[in-house]
């Protein structure tokens, strides 16, 4: 212990070259964190979204576009299906739990998603205020929605069609919000959700203005269409048989969000590929740093080795000392490391909460960050391989002739 | 107490080096003396059992270093040598009390305050202890490097030119200060030079001192320098 008290006195005795070899070090480890975090984020927030989904159905086309829209809410949806055709998945004996879900109207840039209070439930969502909607037109928002939004309950306000906003206004029917829900960390928090009715309502009341005449609800309810469905399936087997008989037997496609996931990251890896070269090489240049100091730090202090040595210390202790002074490096920058990607991931967090889109962020500590401080002593120690074992051979014989 | 037959030490690919038999009684002075590269670095490396003679036999306070190596002879040299060197190499990243620390670090003891103080006290130097080397004057120096020298209680005191680049009056102050620290030890004491005011010095010192006893290696003896 006494040990590494004196090779932190001698690391900071030169406190330019340590702090500098420290900040070093430091951005590399940063960089690490912030890749270990944002993964780790992003995995989580999409485990989190799309538990208990097994399938999206929708129209056909592209089934990544039907994932990142019917259960990431980011993308536009592909195409409308006959609520029928939806309603008779229920009817398959795979399948335990179908929610439809109506996209296209959106108010202030947050999507109004029409379904069932199943879709509520499904995301174990609790309420802050207020309770589930009991009529078309009464709406829930998730919290992250009402927040930005501002509204509170028995407010009121008009969707507009399309998701981007701008779109035209439904003037004639206004949503009036009846609950809102707790943050839950997952897509429903920035989404307003109401019954599948409300969509059916609000377009075909403008038809009925468009058409001038009534016709009976009956030919209504022949074409009414939802956009997509979400599936749970009732045994794991199902995988295997189920999007097959949607994509042979129906106009409509099943795409699995696990696959489709798996897809995105596996494009998305390049670039994280790229970002953990750029922290290797970070990581690289700071261990070569610290080697240097080291082995000028040996050289300097050769003679005072060589006494230590002189003075009764075994050659193993000179060693200790040594790489008591790598391994303070690799800890003081392990600390600050973790700290700057932490800081590095609010920041970011904050960034996209403001933009609406995938929720990262909040602190967590994932045990992959134990990386950080293992990976900070592995380039720390290997750095101070070749100056220890200068250290380890350090000759008295040289300090007695060296006049 | 030293005593040496027939030593030879033995450079890599040079000629070995054969140093003149002594015995003395523990408590002397030896005054090691010669010209440059006859091998006093080398006699006091011996003496202090970092180096294995290639010949002939050498016992320091009692150990035969022949049969001492690797660990034993650091915690040997720890226990029993006492090291003053040149150029006394006080760590500037420590104070110096944290200094002196180091010997007893070095030593694989735990740290004794009490012990440094009075070791610091004995040589007037304890009002220094939390100065950096670097705040300090050549004599203070030389106090604290050889406070640090006795601080575990040597047998034998090595001191490797401690008059170089002294003036005569600070010169012979140091060998005084070196010869009553090594009585009041009971130490042996061994003066490696090549400074004839060492001798001078040991010489005016007040009648009753029992002198000292010069060891003088010759080039012509070692057959080759290092």
């Amino acid at each position: 212990m006494k040990t590494m008290a004196l090779s932190w006195r001698y690391l900071w005795s030169r406190p330019l070259g340590a702090a500098l070899n420290v900040l070093l070090l430091s951005l590399g480890l940063a960089s690490i964190t912030f890749l270990l975090l944002l993964s780790f984020q992003l995995d989580k927030a999409f485990d989190k979204d799309l538990a208990g989904i097994d399938a999206v159905v929708g129209a056909k086309g592209s089934p990544m576009q039907l994932i990142l829209c019917g259960v990431f809410h980011i993308d536009v949806p592909p195409g409308n299906v006959p609520l029928k055709a939806v309603e008779a998945l229920r009817a398959n004996p795979l399948v335990a739990e179908v929610v439809p879900l109506s996209l296209g109207d959106s108010f202030q840039g947050f999507r109004i998603v029409g379904s069932s209070h199943d879709y509520v439930h499904h995301y174990g969502a609790t309420f802050a205020q207020g309770g589930l909607w009991r009529a078309p037109m009464e709406v829930v928002l998730g919290a992250a929605a009402a927040k930005k939004l501002g509204l509170q309950l028995g407010g009121t306000f008009v969707g507009s069609h399309g998701l981007a906003g701008g779109g035209h206004m439904h003037g004639e029917d206004p949503y009036t919000v009846v609950g809102i829900l707790q943050p839950t960390g997952t897509v429903i928090d920035r989404l307003i959700v109401t019954d599948t009715a409300s969509a059916w309502k609000v377009h075909e009341d403008r038809h009925a203005g468009h058409d001038e005449h009534d016709e009976d609800h009956a030919a209504d309810e022949v074409k009414r269409e939802v956009t997509l469905a979400l599936v749970q399936y009732k045994t794991p087997l199902a995988a295997m048989s189920f999007p097959r008989w949607v994509n042979t037997n129906t106009v409509m496609q099943a795409a699995s969000p696990a696959l489709e996931i798996s897809r995105l990251l596996s494009m998305l890896g390049l670039g994280t590929d790229v970002l953990r070269a750029f922290a290797g090489v970070l990581l690289l240049t700071a261990g070569l740093s610290v080697f240097i100091a080291l082995l000028n730090a040996v050289r300097e202090r050769r003679a005072d080795l060589a006494l230590l040595r002189m003075l009764g210390a075994p050659p193993g202790k000179i060693a200790a000392l040594l790489l008591g002074e790598a391994l303070w490096l690799g800890l003081v920058s392990a600390v600050i490391g973790v700290a700057g990607g932490q800081a590095l991931t609010l920041l970011i967090g904050w960034m996209l909460q403001l933009s609406n889109s995938l929720l990262i962020g909040g602190w967590v500590w994932p045990v992959e960050l134990l990386w950080v401080p293992a990976l900070a002593c592995v380039v720390s120690l290997a750095a101070a391989v070749v100056p220890t074992v200068e250290a380890y051979r350090v000759s008295v014989l040289e300090l007695l002739q060296g006049r | 107490m030293i005593q040496s037959a027939q030593l030879s030490y033995c450079y890599p690919g040079g000629l070995p080096l054969h140093f003149p038999d002594v015995d003395v009684p523990q408590g002397r002075v030896v005054v090691l003396s010669g010209p440059s590269g006859c091998g006093k670095s080398t006699w006091l490396a011996l003496a202090a059992g970092l180096v294995q003679p290639a010949s002939g036999r050498l016992t320091v306070a009692g150990q035969a270093l022949a049969t001492l190596s690797g660990a034993a002879a650091d915690a040997w040299r720890a226990r029993t040598i006492g090291f003053l060197p040149q150029k006394l190499h006080l760590s500037a990243a420590l104070t110096v009390a944290q200094n002196l620390a180091m010997a007893q670090w070095a030593a694989g003891q735990d740290q004794d305050d009490a012990r440094i103080r009075q070791a610091l006290d004995a040589l007037d130097v304890a009002g220094l202890a939390q100065r950096r080397p670097a705040q300090l004057s050549g004599g203070q120096a030389q106090r604290v490097a050889l406070a640090r020298a006795v601080l575990l209680a040597p047998q034998v005191i090595l001191a490797d030119e401690p008059t170089a680049s002294l003036d005569d009056d600070a010169a012979s102050a140091a060998v005084n200060l070196l010869l009553q620290t090594a009585r009041q030890q009971g130490a042996t004491l061994v003066i490696a030079t090549h400074d004839g005011r060492v001798a001078a010095a040991i010489d005016a010192t007040p009648a009753g001192t029992p002198g000292y006893t010069a060891l003088w290696l010759s080039r012509q003896a070692t057959g080759a320098a290092p």
